[in-house]
């Protein structure tokens, strides 16, 4: 009965089902021996790291979200591509190989009611959502809610990741082209951009890097069947500039338009308003779009919000919070994921936003809230794919900035992102990188012979290869190019932080003729 | 052939599987394999579980969590002739806890889809599929894969 009873959240169950021990517990536990601020990806990994390790542990998420902790890539890859109607309620999806999944780490069931925290047996994760931590008391070991409540710790997490950068121009644009303006980041503008896509004619994306370019694709594969015009601009001359050389950008740039999409490059928005019932953007160069609806992707703001009260440092060039290489910001409180500036000891000090770096900074912060004091090794990872026919997944410093050398051949059919996950059996590619077997997925590649996929849309040129970021005559990033299944390697040439003679020599250590 | 151009800073190869063919020059460093950082499969240096394995999934963290590293420990650590043997009443244990959390550890065969919640890891479905039936089972799923995710660290 009691399990039944830890199903419900932060409802008070209803007075029928209550059993004798309920009532004296108030909803909110005054203590938590650890405190997790944000329910995202990194805390979700931390709190499944810390029970993992500290046997009955108990842990209490708080986030401002209505919802439990979820993935955030399918919101603009995965969820797009479903088929089933229901998809904005369920937000589950069939992947490729028809597995099916929810963007939410787990069901409700996993979780225990933060009024059972205290006392449950063998401890748990308890999520107290629609809450914010607005302050936090570091010489007393305790944080207040909104609501005024405090609640205790011994060991705190901040996770607080980020909000949706604005451009000032929409800023100062006005509430009719505010309402008619979506920053993309949680479930709810998931939600309500794909309501718009069905509702209205024309949506302009401005920002040309990974979400922008996402949604941009992902929309512009509905464009034709929705009569959905789909435009999207950005500052630079393609998409992904800031992260593929010139070349790649250039030809990732004609794939997103085969997507449907109308690229406007070389975009820098002078204002926007709203005019005869259209958001008109003009540019710079005169240039004007007239539009539905717009989507600003032009970048994530950290969210640091109780440095001031905690005494918490922020790093002036990369923003978030400043931690040291074991995540950690002062003594018993440790920060990951978006908001974390840290110190990466093969990389130098950085701030990452990507998902597998949520999950790796996560598990670190939790293994070292509990007692581990590990510095950051295990270099993350991110994708991205336009698309089914084509992807790519990098790890380390990846700025087109860098002098870069790039090996390339020729693909064939079995090199896309969708015949990769029909061989491995996964659903989402996330998961064959930081949580699959490397050896089952490779004898799954291995075993693929005439894998059915229709043949992938693309230039001889730059069919799949490995592009090599150098700073200093070392490697400190690696794009894989419509080449899978290979980041161990990649992995392990950063980790060694080598200068290497002939790239090329290296580039041999991928196989990537092989498949 | 490959053949070579430098647009600016970045260059660019093209090769043919002959290119390629020759076994690469490149050093690579030698790994330590007592490295106190490097991640570790399910199986630590020291011969201990590694609950935080991510080959693990949410076994060792959820609900039922307490109960699975019970059973697992008791048959890792088994000494006797057939292995586990004396491990029955903590994988009951273990099976009766994952009976009351059907969401989280479905019952049915793996052919059938994951669960419906979704455990995030994909190679912990089948041990979580598996936790109803033999405990042999469950656990070689879970220490093959352990074995392979070391191999890769």
């Amino acid at each position: 009965i009691l399990t039944r009873l830890l199903n419900c959240s932060s409802d008070p169950p209803p007075a029928s089902a209550m059993s004798p021990v309920e009532p004296a517990l108030p909803e909110v536990p005054e203590h938590a021996p650890y405190l997790l601020i944000g329910g995202g990806t990194a805390s979700f990994a931390a709190a499944r790291s810390i029970r993992a390790r500290d046997p009955g542990a108990r842990v209490l998420i708080v986030t401002d979200e209505a919802d439990l902790p979820y993935m955030r890539p399918p919101l603009s890859k995965e969820l797009w591509f479903s088929d089933d109607p229901s998809v904005t309620e369920t937000l589950r999806f069939k992947q490729w190989n028809g597995k099916e999944r929810s963007i939410y780490f787990q069901p409700p069931s996993f979780y225990v009611s933060p009024r059972e925290l205290q006392t449950v047996e063998n401890g748990g994760v308890a999520v107290l959502m629609d809450r914010k931590v607005t302050h936090m008391d570091v010489r007393g070991s305790k944080v207040k809610l909104s609501d005024g409540t405090e609640i205790s710790y011994d060991k705190c997490l901040i996770a607080t990741g980020g909000v949706p950068r604005n451009l000032q121009v929409i800023e100062r644009a006005g509430e009719e082209v505010k309402k008619r303006t979506t920053l993309f980041r949680k479930i709810e503008d998931f939600r309500a951009l794909e309501k718009v896509s069905r509702e209205l004619k024309s949506i302009t994306i401005i920002g040309g890097g990974f979400l922008g370019s996402e949604l941009a694709c992902a929309l512009g594969r509905r464009s034709a069947d929705l009569g959905l015009e789909v435009v999207q601009m950005f500052p630079e001359k393609g998409n992904m500039g800031k992260v593929l050389p010139e070349y790649l950008s250039n030809w990732t740039t004609e794939k997103v338009k085969k997507e449907g999409v109308t690229v406007l490059t070389d975009a820098v928005v002078k204002n926007v308003s709203y005019k005869d019932g259209k958001v008109q953007i003009r540019m710079k160069d005169g240039r004007v779009v007239k539009t539905d609806h717009v989507v600003a992707a032009v970048g994530l703001e950290p969210n640091v919000e109780l440095a001031r009260s905690a005494g918490l440092e922020v790093d002036s060039d990369f923003g978030g919070y400043r931690v040291n290489a074991e995540l950690q910001a002062r003594a018993n409180i440790w920060v990951a994921g978006d908001a974390a500036c840290f110190y990466d000891i093969k990389l130098g000090r950085r701030r990452v936003e990507h998902h597998d770096h949520a999950v790796v900074s996560g598990r670190l912060a939790g293994e070292n809230m509990t007692g581990a004091d590990k510095p950051y090794w295990h270099q993350s990872m991110f994708w991205s794919d336009l698309g089914p026919d084509v992807g790519y997944e990098a790890i380390g410093i990846v700025d087109s900035n860098l002098p870069t050398v790039g090996v390339f051949t020729k693909a064939t059919a079995k090199d896309t992102p969708r015949a990769v996950t029909e061989l491995s059996g996964t659903g989402i590619r996330s998961e064959s990188e930081t949580e699959a077997v490397a050896g089952a997925v490779a004898g799954a590649v291995a075993g693929a012979a005439g894998a059915p996929a229709p043949p992938p849309q693309q230039k001889e040129d730059y069919g799949k290869g490995v592009i090599f970021y150098l700073r200093d005559k070392v490697v400190v990033g690696i794009v894989l190019w419509n080449v899978f299944n290979r980041m161990p390697i990649a992995r392990k040439i950063i980790k060694d932080g080598e200068e290497h003679a002939d790239l090329n020599e290296v580039a041999k250590l991928f196989n990537i003729h092989d498949d | 052939m490959s053949y070579c151009k430098q647009e600016g800073k970045d260059r660019i190869i093209f090769v043919t599987k002959e290119d390629h063919e020759a076994p690469s020059n490149a050093e690579l460093v030698e790994d330590d394999p007592n490295d106190p950082y490097e991640d570790h499969g399910l199986i630590l240096p020291s011969g201990e579980i590694n609950w935080n394995c991510p080959c693990l999934g949410g076994m060792a963290s959820g609900p039922c969590g307490q109960q699975f590293k019970e059973a697992f420990s008791c048959f890792h650590y088994s000494t006797e002739e057939v292995k586990g043997s004396e491990c029955i009443e903590h994988f009951r244990g273990m099976q009766e806890c994952m009976q009351k959390y059907p969401e989280l550890y479905p019952q049915e065969d793996e052919n059938e889809s994951g669960p419906s919640g979704g455990d995030d890891t994909a190679p912990a479905e089948p041990s979580n599929t598996d936790a109803a039936s033999v405990p042999d089972s469950s656990v070689d799923e879970v220490t093959v894969a352990g074995t392979e995710n070391a191999a890769t660290s």
